[in-house]
């Protein structure tokens, strides 16, 4: 193959915070027409590295070559000018404008007076819309649209500005199987008109069916950068963590025990109808779906968040109905909520305030705080669950991914409780926090723990799990055990329900 | 046809609920009292609503923005004394507006300055003026109340168009004209987009930092304009002028459906809002109301007429 050339190539880039060492002597590089991978564990610089592109951090040491010229990419509209467009996982668009504003955000036409040229606006979008094959209009309010419809939107401005760089930070985290082969599409659109692709992503195997070369980021270094057809998931994730991961994942070995949980016929309008199911203690239950399913309304429905409609919960066969989370948090089940940030933690609140949260009742004396058994319990889990923390008062905000998720864990732990609901436990974080999770669990249901898992991941779902059910638009199509439990035969049963409804 | 005009009617009220209660309230009001329902009570309403309502005009556009002003009661009390202040210490009439309406943009740029630069909550800030301002007024009058020398100054706000007043005039202008601004400019627009979703602004590379300086700017100069209004009304300048009016201001935005986070609301809604408050306030006195029970009511009013939103925001929500 003779030399390509690249369209943006970072030489030698540091950057420094108070105290760590980002990025260290960081060379990169995209080439027009291709999708390169940034793989690295939580923490290991992707993002510094992503928002150097995009012009929100400055490097403190290296240049930049664009298009065969030295460059300062000083602020995020300089970024967009040169044709440089970052996809954020959490899409920064806003909700209140309409589809064309948004595409146009920060370079709106106008005339002399500042007056909007709105019908240049729209039209301009309408192209780039089309071109993109969106079945949406340019005067749609962005707030109206399906996350995936968003990110179409955003998409849309590599369209509308000519991109020749695109940078897709976590673009799947809340899509659907279909409209992350509908994504997946445009992204090869966009590699056949000679866009540089930066493909950021915690899932193996998405990287491997996109891309075409993978760098490895660990501690601020690149590792190294490999074609994807040279190396495998095994080579990656070792260069990722720097050690081999024999056992992704580890099957409880437990006995199962008497009936936990048994739900009857529940129902709730236009979420989900007719799930029954039970679990016994000591036994892991997968839940596979797609997000958007149902599944974490069946969760919270269970926890008492949300009202049935009709059906029956019964806990240790007793019928009951729990008013509201408080009530069952009492009785030994809880849930630990599908997003982190939002339902599982207080983020600007300490580690050990946050485990200690749902249970003050047992770490006061007469409403009075007891500190000293809040620490004893804080200190606990922290061994037996291995948080890396710099002490009781971290705010939680300041953690990565992983220790975030051990604390939702811990606050239910110390609970002592009969049944845990995981939804999504290993979202979103990186491939040694994810087994070590998984391990968790296995030991947990050792001890006797009846554990739900709720997951779209499936190999995820296959490892952890004693049995697995299937559950696709609100309706649970499919229960599998031992050697039934398949990828082949997850997925025909998610997609025979889809089909017969379509 | 006619389903589908009544379709868009209701779902403009939904969307406008505060003009819903108002009518409702326009229609208490009528039976309530003789005297409410005639041309003259009508026209003194909208011109009393005028002084609130143009120090409004300049809080929707800082809300939409994503922040507050709560100075803005002292810069129009700084413009009442400097117009008035100003002519009796010899300089022409227009000299000394310009010069008030000046200082009032002045305030409101040091305010947004001191926000961008600072990076400081504009609640702390505008909090600052809000005592800082109304001490500077208190300084210049020395503690009395200025009374105007030239009393033809006074004879402005005589000027009438039919029933509407030469103060009411420019209030509805001025509505009509931000109400434009912020649909169709980009300034106007960009405001949306920052008060919406501040980081995706930035990113796309909007100046937020100076869409704050010129809105906080414009705000000071409308709460001087309404100043000049009030002092041609009054002919005195008290120091104690426009004290509180700030919270009125708030409150007007928000009952109109403007929300304190940002990112939504308009002009249209906003004089909806000043409305509401300038006809309850009118329609009690009609009655008799004591003062304190006006106060009862007023703030019953407006946490019925926000609670009337959240029934609407919910239901067209659930729509969707």
């Amino acid at each position: 193959m003779s030399e390509v050339k690249n369209v943006l190539s970072l030489h030698g880039i540091s950057k420094f915070f108070p105290g760590v060492k980002a990025l260290d002597n960081v060379s990169f590089d995209i080439r027009p027409g291709e999708v390169h991978a940034l793989v690295g564990e939580n923490g290991a610089g992707k993002s510094t590295l992503m928002k150097i592109l995009a012009g929100l951090y400055n490097p403190d040491q290296g240049n930049i070559i664009h298009q065969d010229k030295h460059v300062k990419i000083r602020n995020p509209l300089e970024a967009r000018t040169r044709g440089i467009l970052l996809i954020h996982q959490e899409l920064s668009l806003s909700p209140e404008l309409s589809v064309a504003e948004n595409i146009y955000l920060g370079a709106w036409p106008t005339n002399f007076f500042g007056v909007l040229k709105k019908r240049k606006l729209n039209k301009d979008s309408l192209i780039a819309l089309s071109a993109m094959g969106c079945d949406f209009g340019p005067k749609v309010r962005v707030g109206s649209l399906s996350i995936a419809k968003r990110q179409m939107v955003e998409i849309a401005r590599a369209q509308a500005f000519n991109a020749n760089v695109v940078i897709f930070d976590e673009p799947t985290a809340s899509l659907t199987d279909t409209e992350k082969e509908q994504l997946f599409n445009t992204i090869r659109e966009l590699k056949a008109r000679d866009v540089g692709i930066v493909y950021i992503s915690h899932k193996m195997d998405e990287i491997f069916e996109i891309a075409d070369r993978i760098t490895v980021l660990r501690d601020g270094t690149v590792q190294g950068t490999v074609h994807t057809k040279d190396t495998n998931i095994n080579l990656i994730t070792k260069m990722m963590i720097g050690r081999e991961l024999n056992t992704f994942f580890t099957r409880a070995n437990s006995e199962i025990g008497s009936e936990v949980l048994r739900v009857e016929k529940l129902c709730r309008k236009g979420e989900f109808e007719n799930v029954s199911f039970s679990i016994k203690s000591g036994e892991v239950l997968g839940l596979y779906g797609l997000i958007g399913a149902g599944r974490s309304e069946v969760a919270e429905t269970i926890f008492g968040v949300r009202k049935a409609d009709s059906g029956k919960i019964a806990w240790m066969e007793k019928e009951i109905n729990f008013p509201t989370p408080r009530q069952a948090i009492d009785m030994g089940l809880c849930l630990a909520p599908e997003s982190r940030k939002e339902q599982g933690l207080v983020l600007n609140m300490s580690g050990k305030n946050n485990v200690t949260l749902p249970h003050l009742v047992k770490y006061s004396n007469y409403t009075v705080m007891d500190w000293r058994r809040e620490l004893a319990t804080f200190e606990k889990y922290r061994e037996v669950l291995d948080i890396k923390t710099t002490g009781a008062d971290q705010e939680v905000v300041q953690l990565s991914g992983g220790n975030q998720q051990k604390f939702v864990l811990a606050k239910w732990l110390c609970n002592e409780p009969d049944l845990l609901i995981l939804d999504e436990p290993t979202r979103g974080i990186d491939v040694g926090s994810k087994s070590a999770i998984h391990a968790l669990i296995a030991g947990l249901a050792e001890q006797g723990l009846a554990v739900i898992v709720i997951s779209s991941e499936m190999p995820e779902v296959l490892g952890v799990s004693h049995r697995i059910l299937t559950m696709s638009e609100g309706r649970l199509n499919g229960e599998f055990s031992g050697m039934e439990m398949t990828e082949s035969n997850l997925i025909n049963a998610v997609s025979q329900h889809l089909e017969q409804t379509a | 046809m006619k389903q589908t005009l009544v379709k868009i009617t209701t779902e403009w009220l939904m969307r406008n609920h505060i003009w819903a209660f108002l009518f409702l309230v326009v229609i208490f009001f009528t039976f309530a009292s003789p005297y409410f329902l005639s041309i003259n009570n009508l026209s003194n309403v909208l011109t009393q609503s005028a002084f609130i309502g143009i120090l409004a005009i300049g809080m929707t556009l800082v809300m939409i923005n994503g922040e507050i002003d709560l100075s803005v009661g002292a810069i129009l009390a700084v413009s009442v004394a400097l117009s008035i202040g100003l002519q009796n210490s010899g300089l022409g009439i227009w000299t000394s507006v310009m010069l008030a309406l000046f200082s009032g943009a002045m305030l409101g740029f040091l305010n947004g300055s001191l926000i961008a630069l600072s990076g400081i909550n504009s609640f702390i800030i505008t909090l600052g003026g809000l005592i800082g301002i109304r001490g500077l007024v208190f300084v210049y009058t020395g503690g009395d109340a200025l009374i105007v020398k030239d009393f033809s100054y006074t004879e402005y706000p005589e000027i009438y168009l039919g029933p509407f007043s030469i103060t009411a005039i420019i209030f509805l202008s001025l509505i009509a004209f931000f109400q434009w601004f912020l649909t169709s400019t980009k300034h106007g627009r960009e405001a949306y987009a920052i008060g919406d979703n501040a980081e995706a602004a930035y990113d796309a590379g909007i100046l937020v930092k100076r869409h704050v300086v010129i809105n906080f700017t414009i705000c000071g100069f409308l709460a001087a304009i309404s100043g000049i209004l009030l002092s041609m009304r009054l002919g005195t300048a008290e120091p104690q002028a426009g004290r509180i009016w700030e919270l009125w201001t708030i409150i007007a935005v928000v009952l109109g459906g403007t929300r304190l986070t940002g990112g939504y609301g308009s002009m249209l809604k906003t004089l909806g809002g000043v409305l509401t408050l300038a006809v309850v306030q009118n329609g009690l006195r009609l009655m008799n109301t004591p003062n304190y029970v006006e106060l009862i009511v007023m703030g019953a009013v407006l946490i019925l007429a926000l609670g009337l939103d959240r029934l609407f925001t919910s239901k067209t929500r659930e729509n969707v």
